[in-house]
């Protein structure tokens, strides 16, 4: 029943969709003030509503794990703990694209239950726009990946999660994700609401910047969660490993900066207008083509996601509609909306498209190093691309844009001259001079942790140069923003060159009462156990790890059998210290009675996502920053106008 | 107009086609060895079992093809295949047999359970002569000629229906 409930309400948001589109498209056409019109705002407004109520249905049937449904059979089981029952509602195809149009519908309903600032002619264009992208993936999932599909019997027990999906970092990490592609979908509305009525303007950027700002910020949470979820999950000991499903993450997070950025010069300077609506369109091309490349298994990657071909058609389908539909809205409309104003080279707008170009820059990379097996492929030719393409070639440009970024946000919009800020310049070129002739002398390290290091630090003094001078309890909430993020970014490219610089690995067969050392550590093997949890039984080892000889703690990693469904996985133990950890994992029995273990200490890698944290954090002080300005701008436009109808009341 | 402006859509158009055509490619999930056509790599192993000898690169010089099976006591497909290479003894096939990181007590259990082909049997704890091959994982058979090259490789688990491939590549293995 509940089923049934879910399944009614996703195909009644489906025929609003519907509604929504043509209202939205015919009041364009025909102008926008009429009936017709009014309709296009309650339609988005509802069909969040009734996909919201779809979402709960699925929630509901996982939480009681009913059997009859095919999808919690196949993915759920009684047994399961009831918050890896909840999160396994999405940890399936067909449920993370339930989850997907419920972010999209709801924010789409958010917009048009929120947004008056924009024109309503533009306003009417994005909803339909809209409503458009909503409509092809409500046909996706209706047409052949129905989530609430029943089985003809039902079955006696549900096959079980992937037990490497068993974990609070996969609860959290999808949703946080899919906020932030979807919430990109919103920009290419925008954008597209904006290519058709062409009127790009300071207000329009205003109007898009918040919904950056919470996309951008949920994908880097979504993208720290993920990496740290690699990072202790999977027992491989990385963090990133330039894989196809992560580079999909990467390139909208890439794409959605850069937006992010001139977005904030059309709002503040009304320039950037053509180039700013391109990054609407290719910010969310970039999640639509990330969702391509993981759901077709049309490339190879470690993360093995339930492929299909045919789900593969459907998507790239939509991709063609969507994406090539607006690249050619783009490119019969741009050349007609005029160039915006002008600026010097030396100023906070030529400092941003500096910015720009690095940030497209560094996304051409990645989407050439990940599609490029599939070009070679057609031409019969297996390559692999990985780190050693990826870390040196997008460091070229990694790198001046690590130091714009340090300097760009002291210098002034439109004309600045270099000689206001020598002082500051003079600082940060003698800190990362500095910094690099020591570490060399010190430690002899490779060319680019070095560089990361030096520029690490260098960048952690300049992000709080903006400051400089100016009463703090003035300062405004979204330059706070921008400070903790560019600050998180030094502490993050910290934590990854320290890691990259400093790592150290050992690779151990002990005997009960053996001990080894790995870095600063001393870690004895006291004994290796059995042990059941609820739906998997392990083997455990006991170790004792001391820090310079201090006092031991006991960890125990785990190398785990699940039963439902079988599948091995190994529990590995990470020992946070406030420098660094170290990562335990245990292997198996060697053919001599000996244990494996493989032990890391890895000084300051915590902090990889410490700065992740920290840009998150600088995005959300932003949106709250702006969202506030905008509350206020708006109620004085409003007092100034009655203001003004009284006066010419009086008159 | 810019031409500039349609580049954008041009290049979404070529990748566009580039994915379209390599979806409609049929995915080929076998890893080709490298070294067909090639001599063995010189290896030494020593026997997987106390009762039969264990395996050289030496061995395959003598004039006369075998096949050279890649298998593990742990590796369920193998038992589907132990009597498709029954049937391949019968028929006059001389059977290497290679166990990938095994213990000569599951391997002795394994022979007793479904049947041994084979002439002798050498441990690779390390998979070390399987990679040196190109074997990507077990089962795997490769048909070795008369001079100690690799003439052919069959991937995954033999059925009753690959046996006359087999035998036929056998043959021309003799030529």
């Amino acid at each position: 029943m509940i089923a049934e409930l879910g399944l009614a309400a996703l195909w009644l948001a489906a025929a609003l969709a519907v509604l929504q589109l043509s209202c939205g498209a015919l009041s364009v056409w025909s102008g926008a003030d009429n009936e017709i019109a009014q309709l296009t705002r309650p339609a988005a407004i509802l069909q969040g509503g009734l996909v919201g109520t779809a979402f709960g249905a699925l929630l509901w049937v996982f939480g009681i794990t009913d059997l009859s449904v095919k999808l919690v059979a196949m993915n759920s089981h009684t047994m399961k703990p009831l918050i890896f029952k909840l999160s396994g509602a999405w940890g399936n195809h067909e449920g993370s694209m339930l989850l997907w149009v419920t972010v999209m519908a709801l924010a789409g309903a958010l917009i048009a239950a929120v947004e008056r600032r924009l024109p309503e002619r533009t306003m009417q264009a994005t909803l339909a726009a809209q409503g458009f992208v909503a409509l092809g993936f409500y046909a996706f999932l209706l047409l052949s990946s129905n989530p609430f599909e029943r089985l003809a019997q039902p079955a006696p027990e549900g096959l079980g999660l992937n037990p490497l999906l068993q974990d609070i970092g996969l609860a959290l990490h999808p949703p946080t994700l899919y906020f932030g592609y979807v919430g990109l979908s919103v920009a290419f509305s925008f954008a597209v609401g904006a290519l058709v009525t062409k009127q790009v303007t300071p207000a329009f950027a205003r109007a898009m910047r918040p919904w950056i700002l919470g996309a951008w910020t949920f994908l880097t949470l979504g993208i720290a969660a993920g990496s740290y979820w690699a990072y202790y999950e999977l027992g491989w000991g990385g963090y990133w490993f330039w894989d196809p499903v992560e580079n999909a993450s990467l390139m909208p997070w890439l794409a959605a900066t850069a937006l992010l950025h001139s977005a904030g010069v059309l709002a503040s300077r009304d320039a950037l207008r053509v180039w700013t609506i391109m990054l609407g369109v290719v910010a969310f091309s970039m999640s639509m083509l990330g969702t391509f490349l993981v759901r077709s298994g049309i490339l190879t990657s470690v993360h093995a996601f339930a492929v299909d071909p045919e789900r593969g058609s459907f998507i790239l389908f939509l991709l063609a509609l969507y994406i090539g539909g607006a690249l050619l809205l783009f490119a019969l409309r741009a050349g007609s909306i005029s160039e915006g104003e002008r600026f010097s080279v030396a100023s906070k707008e030529g400092a941003l498209v500096v910015n720009n170009v690095m940030l497209s820059a560094i996304l051409a990379v990645v989407l050439l190093g990940t599609l490029y097996p599939l070009l070679t492929e057609a031409f019969d030719i297996r390559v692999s691309v990985g780190p050693p393409y990826f870390n040196p070639v997008s460091a070229i440009f990694v790198f001046p844009m690590l130091a714009v970024m340090a300097v760009g946000p002291l210098l002034r919009w439109r004309r600045d001259n270099w000689g206001r800020i020598s002082r500051e310049l003079a600082l940060t070129a003698a800190l990362t001079i500095a910094a690099i002739g020591l570490l060399a002398v010190i430690f002899g390290m490779a060319v680019l942790p070095l560089l990361g290091l030096s520029f690490a630090f260098a960048l952690g003094v300049a992000s709080f140069l903006p400051l400089r001078g100016r009463k703090l309890t003035r300062v405004p909430l979204a330059t706070w923003g921008m400070v903790i993020a560019h600050f998180g970014i030094a502490v993050s490219l910290f934590g990854m060159a320290s890691e990259s610089a400093f790592s150290e690995e050992r690779l151990a067969a002990l005997e009960e009462g053996q001990q080894t050392s790995v870095g600063p550590w001393q870690v004895r093997l006291d004994g290796v156990e059995p042990i059941a949890g609820p739906n998997w039984t392990a083997l455990s080892g006991r170790l004792l790890a001391a820090y310079k000889g201090g006092e031991a703690v006991e960890i125990e990693p785990q190398s785990r059998n699940f039963w439902a469904p079988p599948q091995q996985t190994t529990e590995s133990v990470l020992v946070t210290r406030w420098n660094g950890q170290l990562y335990a994992v245990m292997g198996g029995e060697g053919v001599d009675g000996r244990w494996q273990l493989r032990l890391w200490w890895k000084p300051f890698v915590t902090f990889i996502w410490y700065g992740g944290l920290l840009i998150a954090l600088g995005g959300a002080f932003a949106l709250v920053g702006r969202v506030r300005t905008d509350v206020k701008r708006r109620s004085a436009e409003r007092r100034i106008a009655a203001r003004r109808r009284d006066e010419e009341a009086m008159l | 107009m810019s031409w500039r402006l349609w580049l954008p859509f041009l290049v979404f158009f070529a990748f566009l086609g580039l994915a379209a055509y390599q979806l409609t490619q049929p995915r080929d999930d076998v890893v080709k060895s490298a070294m067909i056509g090639e001599a063995l790599p010189y290896f030494d192993l020593p026997p997987a079992v106390s009762e039969q000898p264990g395996v050289a690169s030496a061995d395959f010089s003598d004039g006369r093809p075998r096949l050279l099976n890649i298998w593990a006591s742990w590796c369920l497909p193998c038992i589907a295949e132990a009597p498709q290479l029954e049937q391949l003894k019968e028929q006059g096939a001389e059977i290497v047999g290679i166990a990938i990181r095994d213990k000569p007590e599951d391997v002795a259990r394994f022979l007793s359970q479904h049947g041994n082909p084979y002439a002798r049997i050498g441990r690779d704890d390390l998979s070390e002569v399987q990679l040196g091959i190109g074997s990507s994982g077990v089962p795997e058979t490769f048909v070795v000629d008369g001079s100690g090259r690799i003439t052919y490789q069959h991937v995954g688990d033999i059925r009753p229906e690959q046996v006359p491939i087999l035998l036929g590549e056998l043959r021309k293995a003799e030529r």
